[in-house]
């Protein structure tokens, strides 16, 4: 920018990009809180919308040209497609498919900065090859990799892990960085530099696939969570080619909170970065050779009898709950219960669902109030003194093995501890292993007893049979 | 290694930002209920989708005049296609964000 020539329009718009940077942390810290995360979600969208509005009005570039009229129409146009197709997904989309669609939200922004970070490599003004390179990278990878984690999410594709894959993408990821210095300090010709670029354009989108590839699909959000990151930091380094302080500082922002965010996923349950990156879940855990017993079962009269003469009632949602949609049924029994004098509590696994926090969502959908939801932690010390633990589709986040087996790939995992309880009731389709494909001896256990079918029909039975009491 | 250190000075107070930025980002979002992730993630997903400014200068001074150009077409078009993924972004991340936030709000009638 011509630095001798600065007008009021200028300062303005740099004084707007100071105040929306404050509303993104603003928003963010608003966001982290239950209380104010609505207004915090607000305060974010409103800096997005002033900066938007402030660059169309007041930007120039270096030669001092506002944006014109044509241009401008053009930017309206394209903001108005992605803009309605964008707020219809978000709206009409099932609460059970979220994960996948912040995913997908993510490959978006990703695959913006990507195209950003392409067609200013071109541009001979732009100076800043370095960052205009990362930027290309970090989003592509952003882009594949999100795109991968939405398809992993929405069943399109199966894990494929083996050992092989580390080697294989430590070399592909040789080859971005090799790829990248040449492109930045080689001696190689513009033309085939520019040749050069789309190369390292294909080997980051590979990349992305195979870094997602073989990870494990119940750690999708954990990536998710990584990939956003990335994308944050790809759209900062798009703001080093504007110099525009409002893209650096809020992707840098994003990038450093969404690496926090990913690190307190792996905390919740209780494993390391590396190990989800490199260490696929799956298979394993037959070091303790267990004396199998026998699987009870109950019949729908025995439960709803069982269930309305308890006293303390406490229901473990999973997300075999959330698949059939039965999130509607099990408020309904909740509330017959309650009408009859039961306590009825839910205990909810931190990474119960397919994210943190899904499971609370979905149940808030079906009007369950808030208090009914308890943390794991505080849940727990309950449990003795439950009549019973109703579990719903749900399977790891009740696995004793993550308590006593140090051979199982679950352990070390916090568990909800059902088995603590006078009895219980596991709901299931079958007697299928669960998302990370390890055996539960909560299944086999004395107290235990199975009713089996999908969730929303077994529930809508039990609810039947309570009635009809 | 010169142009890594002429970046580092050409940009110091991008980089001094930068860190302090990093430490607020952490600080910002430790002690969040777990609860909060998944929402937390998606509002932080819609603010990355930042770019949008980015996507805006670009088409903004797009020059319309020489579009005869091969290239000058193929990056306005490119362009404009990353203006609509941005758009994607912000819109889509703050909507179903709010969308997941409105289910807290229901908690007392």
């Amino acid at each position: 920018m011509n630095t001798l020539n600065i007008t009021n329009g200028d300062i303005i718009l740099e004084f707007i990009y100071l105040v929306s940077a404050l509303f993104f942390v603003v928003g963010l810290k608003l966001l982290s809180s239950p209380d104010s995360a609505r207004r915090g979600n607000l305060w974010a969208a409103a800096g997005m919308l002033m900066a938007m509005i402030a660059t169309m009005i007041l930007h120039r570039n270096a030669d001092g040209e506002g944006i014109k009229l044509t241009n401008l129409g053009i930017i309206l146009a394209a903001i108005a497609v992605g803009g309605v197709f964008g707020a219809v997904v978000a709206r009409r989309i099932k609460m059970t498919a979220m994960p996948q669609l912040v995913s997908f939200f993510n490959a978006t922004g990703g695959a913006a900065s990507a195209l950003v970070a392409l067609i200013e490599y071109s541009n001979p003004e732009n100076q800043s090859t370095l960052v205009t390179l990362l930027g290309l990278v970090i989003g592509s990878i952003a882009f594949s990799g999100s795109m991968i984690a939405y398809a992993k999410l929405n069943g399109n594709i199966k894990d494929i892990f083996s050992k092989w894959m580390t080697y294989i993408n430590l070399l592909i990821l040789a080859v971005v960085v090799g790829l990248l210095l040449y492109v930045l300090f080689g001696g190689a010709p513009v033309d085939v530099k520019q040749i050069l670029v789309y190369i390292l354009l294909a080997v980051s989108l590979i990349y992305g696939v195979s870094f997602v590839m073989p990870i494990g699909g119940a750690d999708m959000p954990v990536v998710i969570s990584l990939l956003n990151s990335l994308t944050g930091i790809a759209a900062a380094m798009g703001g080093f080619i504007y110099k525009n302080e409002a893209m650096i500082l809020g992707g840098i922002f994003v990038g450093a909170a969404g690496t926090i965010l990913t690190l307190l996923m792996c905390k919740a349950m209780n494993r390391s970065l590396i190990n989800v990156i490199v260490g696929a879940f799956g298979g394993g855990g037959a070091g303790i050779d267990r004396e199998k017993g026998i699987v009870k079962e109950i019949s729908v009269t025995d439960l709803a009898v069982l269930l309305n003469y308890s006293s303390k009632v406490v229901i473990v949602p999973g997300y075999g709950l959330a698949v059939a949609q039965a999130q509607h049924v099990c408020s309904e029994l909740d509330e017959l219960l309650e009408a009859n004098g039961v306590e009825v509590k839910y205990a909810i696994h931190p990474v119960a669902g397919r994210m943190p926090g899904h499971m609370n969502v979905l149940l808030a959908e079906a009007d369950v109030p808030y208090e009914k939801l308890v943390e794991m932690d505080q849940i727990n010390p309950e449990m003795p003194k439950t009549d019973v633990a109703v579990v719903i589709g749900a399977n790891d986040v009740v696995n004793p093995a993550a308590l006593d087996d140090p051979s199982s790939p679950i352990y070390g995992m916090p568990i909800i501890k059902v088995q603590e309880a006078k009895n219980v009731i596991v709901m299931k389709r079958g007697m299928g292993k669960g998302y990370a494909a390890i055996e539960n001896y909560l299944f086999y256990a004395d107290n235990t007893r199975m009713f089996f079918g999908s969730a929303k029909e077994s529930l809508q039975k039990l609810v039947n049979e309570i009635k009809a009491l | 290694m010169e142009s890594v250190l002429h970046f580092f000075y050409t940009n110091k107070d991008a980089i001094f930002i930068i860190a302090l930025t990093i430490f607020l980002g952490l600080e910002v979002i430790s002690n969040v209920p777990s609860v909060l992730h998944t929402p937390l993630m998606s509002g932080a997903n819609a603010i990355s989708g930042v770019i949008i400014i980015g996507g805006i200068i670009l088409v903004g001074h797009a020059d319309l005049t020489n579009l005869s150009d091969g290239s000058n077409l193929l990056n306005l078009i490119l362009g404009i296609f990353a203006l609509i993924f941005a758009t994607l972004n912000v819109i889509g991340g703050f909507v179903v964000t709010d969308r997941m936030l409105e289910m807290f709000k229901k908690k007392k009638k």
